[in-house]
């Protein structure tokens, strides 16, 4: 094992000094110097964000606590009360007292020190690597071109520190590679250069990033002669911008594709969702409580409720500041007012996507759309909700919006039209519905049920009263199963299930006519091979990233 | 009469005969067990509805295997182009295709009674948990045979996730 070379300038504090025009390009330069396939640390606050301030919040908070019974227990109870400093001064314990505290600063920052040069990380040609410990070293790698996502997360502490995690996810359970903590810029430009080496691009790109860094390289010759004072009114100006700037970086991602959430129509999705009702049922079990005498159920219940309030304020507040872009390296999905995270999905990894529409919501024609992933970031996404919630309210409009991203083969007018369709129609449309007979078992949605496989996804349409519309890219699809229970039988129907990787999305529909839901079957089946073997999105910029929006037209 | 469905896609491959007392024997086991449990309740125990439950236990075993054979008979596999398709069930039909560059892995597993009668299960792991798809009874050279010929297949048609 080779030891990784002493630690270069901490990137967060290098006197580069990054203009406001081209900050990101410094960024990016600042990252380029670490996927050169060696190893490298991370930044020098990691052990102290990770850990420390626990550490010393337990220390405080165990001293004032335990103050008098430490006394007790080192120097036998005094008679006066107990100032552990006079303790000390009254029996000369001077001298003694501070060098235990001096050994004891040393042991922890030696401790930290030590875990934090053990802890370094390199990104090869294929490759991203980990490896950490003290006494027990883990080394954890993951290839590029089976990265699921990479997710940005800066928790309000490290925020105010400038500094970010990076968590690069790849398919299955708990397999994330960490890089916490990176400077909160060299994570931005960190992400970019692992999607590109990811996407394939990269040789080609080499000459033009050569390019860009000998202009580049004329910047700190003109910021070297800034004083120290402006440096250090820069630096906090950084941090106080880091804070307010909205999560995605204009630079990086077109700005009119972000779909905006008010505020007030967040606060009001959250209001008219399933855990209101429970809230107001337990609200009116308890006045009927009252009212029949047995008060008592209000001290049992009451900090539930109190509990519930600071639910919704949690749940507001992780969702503000929600934004979603497209950049070339995949979908941007950023939330979070004081804890931010901001997670890119590269082309291909929506496994499925489904728009619904709880029956409370659909006065005000709001819909929320989910994904299924194969990776899964160990970072909560909005509202501590799991990162597969892709649009936690939004109207019409903003459902397209966001399925033109996340479906890139979607974005055409009649793609469009289908899904809206998909959405609000009640049924008689050119999607294949189910026959009368289905009112058996489908008594109120049997005419909305359908489905329609267009180029290579399908879309499944179901739901009266909880409208739901699943689309799975069938490049995507694991397996495919058909079923047939007595009472479909009975009724020549049949259900179908699409079988993709967990997730909040289970594509499936019952009721089909039998002999169609047969034709569905070998149909699927077979266009979901041919859409496997010409999927080539996991290098998705090879040969140009733009043939991936179009493959449907090249499959023909 | 009900129409089941028919993919028309002409013979399937069965499991083995054989495999029918593997359904047998698990069949009586379970049953066994359940008896002893309610009779216990029932005698020991002193729960009043404990024959109810060991009538129950005994009916539902008596008629598990009487339709042992056609569920055995009932389970079967082809070997397609891209895919594999497998089907069982009388009552509750499934049907499931799992195209071969989908397959993840393949475990073959054996139980005692279907060692005995030197059967194998095949199992196929996908990315996806509810795939589900077991093709047990079959004998143990087949499954090592078609084992070997479907991770070829699988890794001729490697496909991402």
């Amino acid at each position: 094992m080779s030891t990784p070379h002493p630690p270069g300038p901490d990137p967060a504090s290098t006197p580069s000094a990054r203009l406001p025009g081209p900050a990101l390009s410094s960024a990016e330069r600042a990252a380029e110097r670490y996927t050169d396939g060696e190893w490298h640390r991370l930044h020098p606050a990691t052990p102290l964000l990770r850990g420390g301030i626990v550490f010393i919040a337990i220390f405080g908070f165990v001293l004032s606590n335990l103050r008098e019974r430490l006394i007790g227990f080192f120097v036998g109870t005094p008679e006066y009360g107990g100032d552990p400093l006079d303790a000390i001064y009254n029996h000369g314990w001077e001298g003694w007292a501070l060098l235990g505290v001096a050994v004891v600063l040393l042991l922890c920052l030696g401790a930290f020190y030590l875990s934090w040069r053990m802890h370094s990380f390199r990104i090869t040609g294929d490759a991203v690597e980990v490896r950490s410990g003290l006494l027990f070293r883990t080394q954890r790698k993951a290839r590029l071109d089976r990265i699921q996502g990479i997710n940005i997360v800066r928790p309000l502490f490290a925020r105010l520190f400038g500094a970010a995690k990076l968590d690069i996810s790849v398919a299955g359970h708990d397999a994330n590679v960490q890089l916490a903590y990176l400077g909160s810029a060299l994570a931005d430009g960190l992400r970019g250069d692992v999607l590109r080496l990811a996407s394939g691009v990269r040789a080609v790109e080499t000459e033009a990033a050569e390019s860009a860094a000998a202009t580049a390289s004329l910047d700190p010759s003109a910021t070297a002669g800034m004083s120290r004072t402006a440096a250090v009114g820069d630096l906090v100006g950084r941090r106080v911008n880091e804070l307010l700037a909205p999560e995605l970086d204009p630079n990086a991602a077109p700005p009119e594709s972000v779909v905006k959430i008010p505020p007030l129509r967040l606060f009001g999705s959250l209001l008219l969702s399933g855990f209101t009702v429970f809230v107001l049922v337990v609200v009116a079990f308890l006045i009927w409580g009252a009212s029949t005498g047995s008060a008592w159920l209000l001290i049992v219940v009451l900090p539930g409720l109190i509990g519930s309030a600071s639910f919704y304020i949690r749940r507001f507040t992780k969702s503000l500041r929600y934004s979603i872009a497209g950049t070339p390296d995949g979908v941007r999905v950023g939330f979070g007012l004081l804890t931010t995270s901001n997670e890119t999905l590269p082309p291909g990894r929506i496994h499925a996507v489904e728009v619904l529409q709880p029956l409370l919501w659909r006065p005000f024609g709001w819909w929320q759309i989910r994904i299924d992933t194969a990776g899964h970031s160990r970072e909560k996404g909005a509202a501590g909700q799991p990162n597969t919630t892709m649009l936690p309210v939004g109207d019409a409009a903003d459902v397209s919006r966001v399925l033109s991203l996340v479906l890139p083969g979607f974005a055409t007018e009649q793609h469009q039209s289908l899904i809206e369709a998909g959405m609000s129609s009640r049924g008689d449309d050119d999607y294949i519905g189910s026959p009368h007979r289905a009112i058996w078992i489908r008594p109120l949605s049997w005419r909305r049920t359908g489905f329609r496989v267009v180029d290579d996804a399908v879309v499944l349409r179901r739901g009266f009263v909880w409208r739901s519309l699943a689309v799975v890219p069938l490049a995507r699809l694991q397996s495919l199963e058909l079923q047939q229970g007595p009472l479909d039988a009975a009724l020549r129907l049949a259900k179908t299930r699409f079988h993709t990787v967990s997730g909040p999305v289970r594509p499936r529909l019952g009721a089909i006519d039998a002999p169609t839901a047969g034709r569905l079957f070998e149909d699927v089946s077979a266009r979901a091979v041919a859409a496997a073997a010409a999927d080539r999105s996991h290098r998705w910029g090879d040969g140009g990233a733009r043939d991936v929006p179009t493959r449907h037209e090249e499959e023909r | 009469m009900p129409e089941r469905i028919d993919l028309g896609v002409g013979e399937w491959r069965r499991v083995s005969p054989k495999y029918v007392l593997v359904v047998i024997a698990s069949t009586v086991i379970t049953g066994l067990v359940l008896s002893a449990a309610s009779l216990f309740l029932w005698l020991v125990g002193g729960w009043p509805f404990g024959w109810v439950a060991l009538t129950v236990v005994v009916v539902v075993t008596v008629i598990a295997l009487i339709i042992a054979p056609r569920r055995a008979r009932s389970i079967g596999y082809r070997l397609r182009e891209d895919d594999l398709l497998f089907r069982r069930g009388i009552m509750f039909q499934r049907f499931v295709s799992v195209p071969y560059g989908r397959m993840q892995l393949i475990d073959i597993n054996r139980g005692p009674v279907s060692r005995l009668l030197g059967l194998a299960d095949l199992k196929f792991v996908t990315a996806a948990a509810s795939t589900g798809v077991m093709v047990p009874g079959l004998p143990e050279a087949e499954a090592a045979e078609l084992r070997d010929r479907l991770v070829d297949l699988a890794e001729s048609r490697r496909a991402g996730l």
